[in-house]
């Protein structure tokens, strides 16, 4: 048995457009989902996510290249003998069947005995706390309860790959937190491998085991969410996981993981840690958290050190969101309120003198893309 | 094979559609095509078809006649177009007065309260569905010399000590012109309302929140926002007003001849289906013009399918 | 400000026009009871059962008291025909249209194939060409490959080819057709196609797909252009007219016909009745609708 639950292989996925051209929803996409994996297809909307995840449902076919699931190549096996199963964004529920009939559904489908299935759905609902729910009609449930109906229908065939189309996107905040929780607990018990589509990067941070990252097409990184925050491959990941500052220069020199870039609009040399292909002579993005910026009132190392001007600060309790406007460079600097104070020269005010300090280690250096 | 099937979406699609296909060209696009071949014949003595290619039953229809007195060899005969003009005018009225009749209606419906207006909708259609030619039995009895209306005002006068003659009313203009809003109203009410009920309250509120009085409101809000409708319903009602044929011949008579009595006439008893074919044609012709600019000027909405 | 606000202009002329779309039906029905034979004035209701003076002078038998003209109606062996036909005919096109159109509708809504624009377009010509012109056309067509057949195979007297029943229902079930059409894919519009790729997510291959999922999904709709099409279908006059034949003499063309003759107060309570049978399908019609929505 295969040690990869879904391989995408070199896969391309073109669509005619209106026009009568052809346009690539995937781009030489490839990927291995290792068994019992949470994994999270991340990016924004048009970025080729859920074409990747309907391929490996079989509702699309690869325009080239192959989805293996489970070691065996799929070709153009349809939807129906594939052994996934999909939770979608609409929930899609069969509005004229009960709860029950839903969950059924997939099981009479693969003629399981009739004492079976009863035994099935109820645990199947029971696991997403919908016991009793049965004689329901979709209709008469609220959201969150149509998205576990939707859940236990997917799960009651015990798929090998699960495969969720942004399932929470139609919840509210709260509820949404909750499920997340849920059902990284479920894919814990089930131990089934989850493959994840969304646009939101606090939801794929949160649950995932491994994400990838897409855009127009392509998978730009793949890793740990760790990975994905604190080494970014390029500027793109960097900017569309969580919030960065970004400064622009060139490579003056690459040695052990290291680079240097001189940054012309400050006149100066940043040391960082290589993140992602870069060459000596190349424009590169150097790219810093807001939160691993040190903010201080002198100045303390001479390198990665910048003088700047508080040009605005937002208090939002946890933290204060201190803007420091740097030879022209608006750095965004979050600093945590370690102190409890009421007095407003506790904290940074607007033109006041700040020293920044980037710290080498904290700082990247990736291509500029 | 199977698997083919299933891969060709574009065979499966030629297959669902047919059915559908074979009889809409045989039953449509084949007959009118005939229809076409045939008013180019000629009729022969026992009132069969001659195929060829001749012009003459256009020429009668636009009245070239050789049928002379006076020993003329050609002649202008405007029977025909007296007929075609008289369809004309008639469809034009009905559709105006159906306009002027449907509008306040449509809009007292799509004003009222959601809950209420099935119910008023439902009370548009029951007229709409009882049988056509029962509707214009309806009238009949109403307009005829011994009929209802005669009936009630000469017993009114009799209270009154009067002296009644009974009103000519059936077999009338008049009679044709009423039967036929009768039997159309219901279509201009329908696409009127469904484009009125598309305005939202909130469009009437910012009409009147910049200073517009109601009757600027009308003309400047609801009116143009309406004109799908009455697009629609202007195309419902005027083409079947210029196809009809039992209305005019049931409260009409000998009086009130139209395009449709004329066409049936000679299908049934003048038996020269060549020139009921030339006439068919050309009242085809006419409501295909009439809504072509009718349409390209005002456009196509959905409103069309709502009735 | 009250959204429902109707200026009293409003109010009136929609009074005037109800009364206008009511008032001759209700004529119509109250006729359907009318003690007087002639029909010409109303001369008061039958109030009795039994032997009924009418007009002061002429007795008839009234077994069936106010409901005399119906029970005249039911004895009347030609009306009886010509319903027997009327159902035939709108039983027959209304199941083949709706099950055709319903076809053409899956495939103008989901599909991409190079006879879809004909087909599109064909649908929309009975809209905008006078019916007459339809039935003109159908009539040429017929009598001409009648002619043509009863030449060719020498078939003469009462056995030649000709118009009927069979005329009548193919040119019904082809007017139907673009209706239903019509109506199923306004629903198919809104349905959310992720719940069939649900269905064979679930391990349903198309054709369970279609039967336990799409189907009972726009049954509504297609109901809905069933009875459309099976009013239409009770309702025609002028394509019937046009295709019928001797002995498919439908209700409208029976009516018609004797319209054109004489005037009874049979055709009244023939009127009455069919205002009640298209008013109950009507509220079938309209409780569907609601449970569609």
């Amino acid at each position: 048995m295969s040690e990869f639950a879904v391989e995408l292989q070199d896969v391309i996925k073109q669509f005619p457009t209106p026009e009568g051209g052809q346009v690539f929803a995937v781009n030489h996409v490839s990927m291995q989902i290792k068994n019992g994996e949470f994994f999270s297809m991340l990016g924004s909307s048009g970025c080729g996510k859920t074409t990747s995840l309907r391929m490996i449902a079989g509702f699309e076919w690869p325009t080239e290249g192959e989805v293996v699931i489970a070691g065996t190549p799929q070709g153009h096996t349809p939807p129906f003998k594939r052994p996934v199963n999909t939770v979608f964004q609409s929930y899609a529920l069969f509005q004229h069947m009960t709860v029950f009939q839903n969950v059924a559904f997939g099981l009479e489908m693969d003629h399981v005995a009739k004492s079976e299935v009863n035994d099935r759905v109820g645990k199947s609902l029971d696991m997403v706390q919908l016991s009793g729910m049965g004689k329901r009609f979709p209709k008469q449930l609220s959201g969150g309860q149509q998205q576990r109906v939707a859940l236990a229908r997917a799960i009651v065939k015990t798929p090998k790959v699960l495969l969720l189309d942004e399932p929470l996107g139609a919840l509210d905040l709260k509820l949404r937190k909750e499920m997340q929780l849920e059902l990284k607990a479920l894919q814990q018990r089930l131990g089934i491998t989850f493959v994840y589509v969304t646009h939101d990067q606090e939801e794929a941070l949160t649950m995932s085991d491994r994400i990838a990252v897409m855009s127009f097409g392509k998978v730009l990184q793949m890793g740990t969410p760790v990975e994905i925050y604190e080494r970014p491959n390029c500027k793109f990941v960097a900017d569309f996981i969580g919030t960065s500052n970004f400064l622009h220069g060139t490579v003056k020199s690459v040695e052990n993981g290291k680079a240097s870039v001189y940054i012309q609009e400050l006149d100066a040399e940043v040391m960082g840690l290589v993140s992602g292909d870069i060459s000596v002579g190349e424009t590169a993005a150097v790219s810093i958290r807001p939160e691993k910026i040190r903010l201080s009132e002198q100045s303390a190392f001479n390198q990665n050190c910048f003088e700047g001007v508080v040009s605005s600060t937002t208090y939002i309790g946890s933290d204060t969101h201190v803007y420091v406007n740097v030879k022209g460079n608006r750095i965004k600097v979050w600093e945590q309120n370690k102190i409890s104070s009421l007095d407003p020269k506790a904290y940074y005010s607007v033109g006041q003198k700040v020293w920044l300090t980037l710290f080498p280690e904290n700082t990247l250096i990736m291509a500029d893309k | 094979m199977l698997k083919r099937l299933r891969e060709n979406k574009a065979f499966q699609g030629t297959i669902l559609a047919i059915p559908t296909l074979i009889f809409m060209v045989g039953l449509l696009i084949i007959p009118l095509i005939l229809t076409a071949i045939i008013s180019f014949g000629t009729r022969s003595p026992d009132g069969n078809v001659i195929y060829g290619f001749s012009l003459h039953n256009y020429a009668r229809i636009f009245g070239i006649s050789s049928e002379c007195q006076n020993g003329k060899s050609i002649c202008f005969d405007p029977l025909y177009m007296q007929i075609l003009g008289r369809s004309l005018s008639l469809a034009f009225n009905t559709t105006v007065l159906v306009i002027l009749m449907a509008y306040p209606l449509s809009y007292f419906i799509a004003r009222s309260h959601p809950r209420r207006r099935n119910t008023f909708l439902f009370m548009v259609l029951v007229p709409l569905w009882t049988n056509f030619v029962i509707r214009v039995y309806a009238w009949m009895m109403l307009l005829r010399t011994q009929g209802v209306i005669n009936g009630v005002i000469g017993w009114v006068a009799g209270l009154l000590g009067l002296h009644f003659v009974p009103l000519e009313m059936i077999y009338t203009p008049g009679a044709v012109l009423v039967g036929m809003i009768y039997e159309f109203l219901p279509f201009m009410i329908l696409p009127i309302f469904t484009s009125l009920e598309k305005i939202e309250t909130p469009l009437y509120e910012a009409a009147a929140d910049l200073g517009a009085n109601p009757f600027r409101t009308f003309l400047r809000v609801t009116l143009p926002l309406s004109m799908p409708g009455v697009v629609a319903g202007t195309i419902l009602v005027f083409i079947p007003v210029m196809g009809t044929f039992i209305v005019s011949d049931l409260l009409g008579g000998k009086q009130v001849i139209l395009v449709g009595n004329l066409i049936q006439r000679q299908f049934l008893d003048a038996r020269d289906p060549t020139f009921g074919s030339a006439a068919s044609l050309i009242l085809m012709v006419m409501t295909l013009i009439v809504t072509y600019f009718y349409t390209r000027k005002f456009g196509f909405g959905e409103e069309i399918i709502s009735a | 400000m009250n959204p429902y606000r109707r200026s009293p202009f409003i109010r009136i002329s929609t009074v005037l026009v109800y009364i206008f779309l009511y008032a001759p039906i209700l004529v119509l029905i109250i006729f359907a009871f009318n003690s007087s034979r002639t029909n010409v004035l109303f001369g008061g209701f039958i109030t009795h059962f039994g032997p009924l003076s009418m007009n002061g002078s002429t007795v008839i038998q009234s077994p069936c008291g106010p409901f005399h003209w119906f029970c005249e109606l039911a004895k009347n062996r030609e009306v009886m025909g010509a319903t027997k036909n009327t159902l035939t005919i709108a039983f027959i096109s209304t199941i083949s249209s709706t099950i055709i159109g319903t076809m053409a509708a899956l495939a103008l809504q989901r599909y991409n194939f190079k006879l879809k624009s004909l087909t599109q377009v064909s649908l929309y010509i009975p809209i905008v060409i006078p019916e007459i012109v339809m039935g003109i056309g159908i009539l040429v067509l017929f009598s001409q490959v009648f002619t043509f057949l009863n030449g060719v195979f020498g078939i003469t007297g009462d056995d030649r080819l000709g118009m009927g029943l069979q005329t009548v229902i193919v040119s019904h079930i082809a007017f139907s057709i673009p209706f239903v059409t019509l109506v199923v894919q306004a629903r198919l519009q809104g349905f959310d196609k992720s719940i069939e790729e649900a269905a064979m997510d679930l391990g349903a291959n198309e054709l369970v797909t279609f039967w336990r999922v799409t189907f009972p999904t726009i049954l509504p709709g297609i109901l809905s252009g069933g009875l459309l099409a099976f009013t239409l279908s009770l309702d025609d006059f002028v394509i019937t007219f046009f295709t019928t034949g001797p002995g498919a003499t439908t209700l409208p063309i029976y009516v018609y016909g004797l319209l054109r003759r004489i005037i009874t107060p049979q055709v009244n309570a023939l009127s009455a009745v069919w205002v009640m049978i298209v008013f109950s399908i009507m509220l079938l019609m309209q409780k569907l609708e609601n449970r569609a929505s």
